[in-house]
């Protein structure tokens, strides 16, 4: 099939960005999105051309490496999928392709469709985890957890940390990313003791790094390659009011420092 | 040079608690004064990178992903083992090891393997109060799963996606430490070359991916967790950023590498479709837990697999394995595959793979059960190939997915380098031959929890170390010699493509260092190696610059330490003149086709040095030896 790709392409995070105009010929229905884009380079760089930087690691969508923006919807037209599992079959002989990064303040351009996300490390740094140091542990069985909570807490912890809920917000809000590791971790026992200082100190963070408000659009979940639903966000905003309103009496957590 | 593993006197099972008491201790108000440079952030560099933190080190840990989440253990499907016991049904620490030393074919060391099999229950302990959401009953307690080839229930899982949930419980552990500040992480920073001075490993010079910047950091220890090669085929199951440099460079400076033709191919990888195809997308081998691998009687037989009648399928892994059948060891399976479709009986469109097949299962646990057990994973097969295997089964090819081989390293975890310790898949140490399912999980994370940061603290309190900087003068010829070697790629302006050379590399060697080697088509790849690489530093083409993002320049350093890596390979092949595991040599094999070893002359790990471009690298020998386990036949019938 062949097709005609509108990419942006930026040398660095100040300089301004433009669309460029590349034809990808004889592409395979079976390649994947990105073995397009390497094709292309590949024929690029024959030339002596720059090619299109773009992030990608693992390409069986679980590292969260890799995301653009396809025709305005990250990760592509297809739900559940990363831009990785996505395949040339997708699109229809002769289509017209828009490509770009993600766009939000909070994830800076680093070159043409990579974005740096390091925001995200940060969030996790304030509160994401439970403060257990190795060898503290009691035996697995000894802390039971229904399968119900379980598959639940799973649902959330699948998260990828890929993005595509920022890029799809209009507000480029992270709350589906947070809401989902406060909502793993709240969901479980190991969870507790830290559960309310966890969602004030990550929704601080969030708020710090530049990430916008949430304001109930969803574009989120329809764009997570994890399906990672708004239900999460509900319930770190039952978290969020009850640590402010009516915090559980807890002592103030020690540092997280060793010796 | 003296090979010693410096494994602890005593038996078997008593080793690992003597040597932790006859460690020497950092005193806790010391430890601070320790640097530790970690490089890599999978299982293994992330959670020896936190449980050092924690212990109040000072640790510089380094990645090449724009976070330690990109690692590839997160791509890890099937589970983790652990001799928890849990189901009562006869696993034990002794169990593990047996089958882990046996699994290997005889090639791993018995005292590692057994320090392996004693943690494993630790890390599922460690694990579990992290919050990593494993599967559970509906009692609440966890559940396990019987995984690739084992005979007791004793792998710990999260949907497919146990690598990541583990990952992801070593990334936070891991983040809560940067948050303390005895972390200090470094993104996009790819290390190009080892620090030696005065005999020890000092530090490590770095390019960073986004300024293209080298600079040297140093440390008191540098820790390599910066996993496997198997990228050197170019196709294989591994994440497009892995690769050797860390761990190449490191042997280019006096570190051993050992085993390096111990490969394995993972038997469940879906078929490569096209020549653009840029990796191969593995599916979980426990999909072989229900699934049946079959292929048409005949060969050239074409017609779709729901017209082929029963009588006309040969269900050839329980044909000859009655008692392991489908879920035969990895090797056996993938060498297996490969025999199918070297007769022609391969299925598919280009005729290279075999069925796995569902129909059996879905008939008698039905669709819903199926689909909870495997869903994701049948939807991502779904998603590569547009077929769906609810109607008709998948069509699988064996894959290379994990290199055995590795830095040498002692039962300290350090290599012939003193101060350079390398653990999880980047060292040799626990798997011999061949690799048990769900058994990687398990050693990255033992090594990087449990067993480095008490063998970190031996070495640190013993060693007598100078105060160095960044600008001694070692470190600026090392930053030297790497800025060198990126300018001449740039100024090499040829006419090919870097990965046009890797694939062309990637085929010889999957042909000939292969699922199947023989020492004439190993003395044929060691040729065309030799000139394809020359030809590599004549005419490859890096577009672009240094001081900037330049994929195409990161891949071309990567590629240059692959040719190098991989006439170590087939030479390591070629003087290994016996089947065993991973490692199967045509001309030694058992009339019906097993892989038959030759313990009186290759019971031993070898491991290489060294000795300069160009000059033949020099072999050494660790004898092994087996006093628990006795040495056997492999035999899955």
């Amino acid at each position: 099939m062949n097709l005609i790709l509108h990419v942006w392409r930026q040398v660095g995070p100040r300089a301004p960005g433009k669309f460029e105009r590349f034809e990808a010929r004889d592409i395979s229905d079976h390649a994947s999105f990105l073995e397009m884009l390497d094709i292309v380079n590949e024929r690029l760089e024959e030339k002596g051309e720059r090619p299109i930087a773009f992030e990608h690691d693992c390409r069986e969508g679980i590292c969260g490496a890799c995301g653009v923006v396809i025709d305005g919807s990250p990760h592509g037209p297809h739900r559940a999928t990363t831009t990785c599992q996505l395949h040339m079959r997708s699109f229809r002989d002769g289509a017209e392709l828009w490509i770009e990064p993600w766009r939000a303040t909070a994830f800076p351009v680093l070159k043409d469709l990579i974005v740096d996300r390091s925001a995200f490390d940060r969030i996790m740094q304030a509160g994401g985890y439970v403060s257990v140091n190795t060898g503290n542990a009691p035996d697995g069985n000894d802390i039971p957890i229904g399968k119900d909570v379980a598959a639940k807490a799973m649902d959330a912890a699948q998260c990828i940390g890929c993005g595509a809920c920022v890029a799809a917000c209009p507000n480029a809000s992270a709350m589906l990313f947070v809401s989902a590791k406060v909502s793993h971790l709240g969901l479980l026992p190991q969870g507790q003791p830290e559960r309310y200082d966890r969602v004030q100190a990550m929704v601080a963070r969030m708020d710090q790094e530049g990430f916008g408000s949430c304001t109930n659009h969803g574009a989120c979940q329809n764009a997570c390659p994890k399906e990672i639903g708004v239900e999460f966000i509900a319930m770190l905003n039952r978290d969020l009011r009850k640590s402010i309103l009516s915090p559980p009496p807890r002592p103030k957590p020690s540092s997280a420092a060793g010796p | 040079m003296n090979l010693d593993a410096k494994i602890p006197s005593g038996a078997v099972q008593d080793k690992w608690d003597k040597h932790r008491f006859e460690m020497k201790l950092v005193n806790p108000a010391n430890k601070r004064k320790y640097r530790v440079i970690v490089v890599g952030t999978g299982l293994a560099g992330a959670s020896a990178s936190a449980t050092l933190g924690e212990l109040g080190y000072r640790v510089e840990t380094f990645t090449f992903h724009d976070s330690p989440r990109r690692a590839h253990s997160i791509a890890a499907q099937g589970g983790i083992n652990a001799a928890k016991n849990y189901q009562n049904d006869g696993d034990s620490i002794w169990r593990l090891f047996y089958d882990t030393v046996k699994g290997g074919d005889f090639r791993a060391r018995e005292a590692n393997v057994y320090r392996l099999a004693q943690v494993s229950v630790d890390i599922i302990d460690q694990c579990v109060a992290q919050g990593v959401p494993f599967a559970r009953e509906y009692g609440g307690t966890l559940a396990n799963r019987s995984f690739g080839g084992a005979q007791v229930s004793r792998t710990f899982y999260a949907r497919g996606q146990t690598g990541q949930q583990l990952l992801l419980g070593a990334y936070q552990a891991l983040a809560r430490q940067e948050a303390a500040g005895t972390v200090t992480l470094h993104a996009r920073e790819e290390m190009l070359d080892l620090i030696v001075i005065d005999g020890r490993a000092r530090g490590i010079v770095s390019r960073n991916l986004v300024t293209g910047k080298i600079c040297s950091h140093v440390a008191d220890d540098v820790v390599l967790a910066t996993g496997g090669y198997g990228n050197v085929f170019f196709l294989s199951t591994n994440a497009k950023g892995c690769n050797v440099t860390a761990i190449w460079r490191a042997h280019r400076r006096g570190a051993l590498f050992a085993n390096p033709c111990f490969t394995q191919i993972h038997p469940t990888c879906i078929p490569q479709s096209g020549e653009w195809q840029s990796k191969l997308t593995l599916m979980s081998e426990s999909l072989r837990n229900d699934g049946r691998i079959w292929v048409p009687k005949t060969e050239g037989d074409t017609r779709p697999p729901a017209q082929i009648p029963e009588a006309e399928r040969d269900y050839y892994l329980e044909r000859i394995y009655p008692s392991f059948g489908n879920l035969s060891p990895r090797d056996i399976a993938s060498r297996r595959a490969k025999e199918a479709v070297d007769q022609g009986r391969g299925v598919g469109p280009l005729k290279n793979g075999v069925y796995l097949d569902f129909a059996d299962a879905i008939g008698r646990l039905g669709q819903s059960v199926v689909a909870e057990r495997y869903g994701n994973l049948f939807e991502m097969y779904e998603r590569i190939t547009g077929e769906n295997p609810y109607e008709t089964p998948m069509r699988i090819y064996p894959a290379p997915h994990y290199t055995m081989g590795g830095l040498w390293v002692d039962y300290n975890l350090m290599s012939t380098i003193p101060g350079l310790h390398v653990i999880g898949e980047a060292n040799f140490s626990d798997h011999g031959a061949n690799r048990l399912g769900a058994s990687a999980l398990m050693q990255g994370l033992a090594d990087g929890y449990f067993v480095l940061p008490y063998t970190i603290g031996d070495y640190l309190a013993q060693a007598k170390l100078d105060k160095i900087d960044p600008d001694h003068p070692a470190c600026r010829a090392v930053e030297q010699e790497a800025s060198g070697r990126m300018a001449k790629l740039l100024g090499a302006k040829g006419r090919r493509t870097v990965d046009s050379f890797h694939r062309e590399l990637g085929r010889i060697l999957w042909e000939k260092c292969g699922m199947a080697r023989n020492a004439t088509g190993l003395r044929e790849a060691l040729g065309q190696i030799a000139a394809l690489g020359q030809e590599y530093h004549a005419d490859v083409k890096v577009v672009g610059e240094g001081e900037d993002v330049n994929q195409s320049l990161e891949r071309a350093g990567r590629v240059a330490d692959f040719f190098e890596l991989a006439e170590l390979m087939c030479r390591d092949a070629q003087v290994r003149d016996e089947s065993c595991g991973g490692h199967f040599r045509e001309e030694h094999q058992t009339p019906d086709g097993e892989a038959k070893r030759d313990d009186e002359r290759f019971c031993h790990v070898a491991a290489w040095e060294w000795k300069g471009p160009g000059a033949e690298p020099l072999r050494h020998v660790e004898a092994l030896e087996f006093e628990n386990v006795h040495l056997t036949q492999r035999s899955y019938k």
